[in-house]
């Protein structure tokens, strides 16, 4: 059996599939259209509904197989390998796309090992060659400061993650009918060295990873009491508070909250950055969004070289404008 | 309790250059530094040590040169360095690197394998996961705190995307951790004459009995079939908010920009 259509790797949190998987469905609907092959889902999990997996199917998924058992609840590398190894064994598909997620980047690169295929990470673009059908994967490279594309020329399958936020979730087409596969994994594949003992929800109302609208702070916000006003802006928006990795080393927030090279890499829709001044290290993280806005009282910051719209002003000045602003316009 | 920390030598990521032919990375005339997600790691195995005892090995593939790499990481306290090199092993993807490394961890011998989250010029992340499952060990990835270890049990704090996850391993295994887990010491006097006077063992194919077809460019899975420059074609609109009516007008242009763009 050659190998054959493309695939996602869908996500799940207790029973309920996470956004990312319909943005891969909306990356796997772009791929398809263009060699017209079938879009496929794997998912593995534990007592996911059938409306869950519906879903799926409604927003353009063709083919659903779900590996479950109790062992499969929560993401743990040993399970999920064995079991996305058994998949790709009996189904071959010839693309997987997954999202650049904490289970994503773990997961992927230990199976493409076993699968012994490549796999290229953080994808920005997915084509199709038309001459050869092989996936062209463009990802930034060396801080962002390049683009490669990438082809897995002889391997299948040819696997490739993407960052979340970096499309749109793919929306209902319709009550559509495709096939839902569910298989009962053996237990025997779902023998795991790691053992989950607890999780603690992180404490913030929006964090980084699910965030459109992220709003930064640099060491020019002067005083970690001075992070009240940020906050403020970021609640008024909906937004999540990133920060430098200079704010976060002082304590003013915590790593989770880091953006940049030793933190996160984030490309939310907009990203309001103030009072950073832009060093190379903190461009990495965040050149990709969607949107820069950036406010600093320096007008040779590099952070407006890659800004969209930048502000030259004292932010203490400026951040309460915007307040101000956004409470007119609620009203 | 042997630690041993897969490192990496990578350029200054401010004046990286790229072979436009082979798509790889020109090192030559660039200043080269230790992976700075790797200090943590170092550090991390040097904890370990301290506490365990037992021994840590910082090993690298890379050029001869990159054999400064694993001089740092002893002189910050690592018990030795060895490095892979090989013409062989040039131009190795995810794969191939992740291949000769098991190759090399095996033969070394091992109860954990630590290594950083990522390396800032690839970036990729995959070689950690990728020894892990040459290996068949199980992989922690993104540990920002290790709670308790001792030879036969680890436990750790996972950072994911919505918190952090309490998970507990038997040893040996890999971990890929995060700057959070530790804090780089700086190396000492007595650790930069260690590492000044020692012998750095070099590793061929021959030595780790691998079969050239399986590394390099022959056996990367993966091929680099075009590179570009990254097209940042931000025309930044600046506005000057130098008093305070300046500032109100900024303001509201910077609100005009957003709903235009319907990002409020």
């Amino acid at each position: 059996m050659s190998y054959s259509g493309i695939w996602i790797l869908a996500e799940q949190k207790n029973g309920k599939i996470n956004r990312v998987s319909f943005e891969l469905l909306t990356r796997g609907l772009e791929l398809s259209a263009q060699n017209g092959v079938k879009l496929s889902v794997m998912i593995f999990g534990n007592n996911i509904q059938q409306e869950e997996l519906q879903k799926l199917i409604n927003c353009g998924a063709d083919k659903i197989v779900c590996v479950e058992n109790s062992q499969l609840k929560d993401f743990q590398i040993e399970p999920f390998a064995a079991n996305m190894l058994a998949v790709i064994d009996k189904y071959k598909p010839e693309i997987i796309i997954a999202g650049a997620t904490s289970m994503g980047r773990t997961l992927m690169p230990y199976v493409a090992t076993k699968a012994h295929t490549g796999l290229t990470a953080d994808c920005t673009e997915l084509r199709i060659e038309p001459e050869s059908g092989n996936l062209l994967q463009t990802r930034p490279a060396i801080g962002g400061n390049i683009l490669a594309t990438i082809k897995t020329p002889n391997h299948r399958p040819q696997m490739a993650t993407v960052r979340p936020r970096s499309t749109k979730p793919a929306e209902k087409i319709s009550d559509r009918v495709g096939e839902i596969i569910r298989l009962q994994a053996d237990e025997k594949t779902c023998a795991s060295r790691i053992i989950t003992d607890k999780f603690v929800p992180s404490q913030d109302t929006v964090t980084l990873a699910e965030a459109d609208t992220i709003i930064a702070v640099g060491r020019g916000i002067k005083r970690g009491e001075n992070l009240a006003l940020i906050q403020e802006l970021a609640d008024s928006l909906g937004a999540a508070i990133g920060a430098t990795r200079d704010v976060v080393d002082r304590g003013w927030l915590s790593y989770p909250h880091q953006i940049g090279l030793s933190g996160q890499t984030v490309s939310p829709k907009l990203y309001i950055a103030i009072g950073i001044s832009g060093t190379i290290q903190h461009l990495a993280g965040m050149q990709t969004a969607e949107n820069i806005i950036a406010i600093n009282n320096d007008p040779d910051a590099q952070i407006f070289k890659v800004a969209d719209f930048g502000i030259v002003g004292d932010l203490f000045e400026i951040v309460p404008l915007m307040i101000k602003q956004i409470k007119e316009q609620c009203r | 309790m042997r630690i041993v920390v897969p490192i990496k030598q990578v350029p200054q990521t401010k004046n990286v250059k790229m072979d436009e032919k082979t798509g790889t990375i020109i090192r030559e005339g660039i200043e080269s530094i230790v992976n700075p997600l790797d200090l943590y790691s170092i550090e991390l195995a040097l904890k370990i040590k301290d506490q365990c005892g037992g021994e840590v090995v910082a090993i690298t593939m890379g050029p001869n040169k990159a054999a400064q790499a694993l001089r740092e990481a002893i002189s910050m306290g690592c018990d030795s360095g060895i490095i892979l090199c090989d013409k062989v092993f040039g131009g190795s993807d995810t794969w191939a690197t992740s291949y000769v490394l098991s190759k090399a961890i095996k033969k070394l011998g091992y109860d954990i394998v630590i290594c950083g989250e990522r390396a800032t010029d690839g970036d990729t992340g995959q070689v950690g996961p990728g020894i892990a499952a040459f290996l068949d060990l199980p992989v922690l990835t993104y540990i920002n705190k290790l709670e308790s270890i001792d030879e036969q049990v680890c436990k750790v704090q996972r950072m994911v995307e919505d918190g952090h996850e309490y998970l507990t391993s038997s040893l040996p295994l890999v971990m890929t951790v995060v700057k959070e887990v530790s804090e780089p010491r700086l190396p000492t006097l007595r650790g930069k004459q260690k590492a000044k006077k020692a012998e750095i063992p070099s590793w061929d194919h021959k030595f780790l009995a691998i079969n050239p077809k399986d590394v390099g460019l022959s056996g990367s899975p993966t091929r680099v079939v075009k590179i570009s420059k990254s097209k940042v074609t931000r025309a930044c609109q600046i506005q000057f908010a130098v008093d305070d009516q300046a500032a109100e007008k900024s303001v509201d242009k910077l609100f005009s920009h957003l709903k235009a763009k319907e990002l409020i």
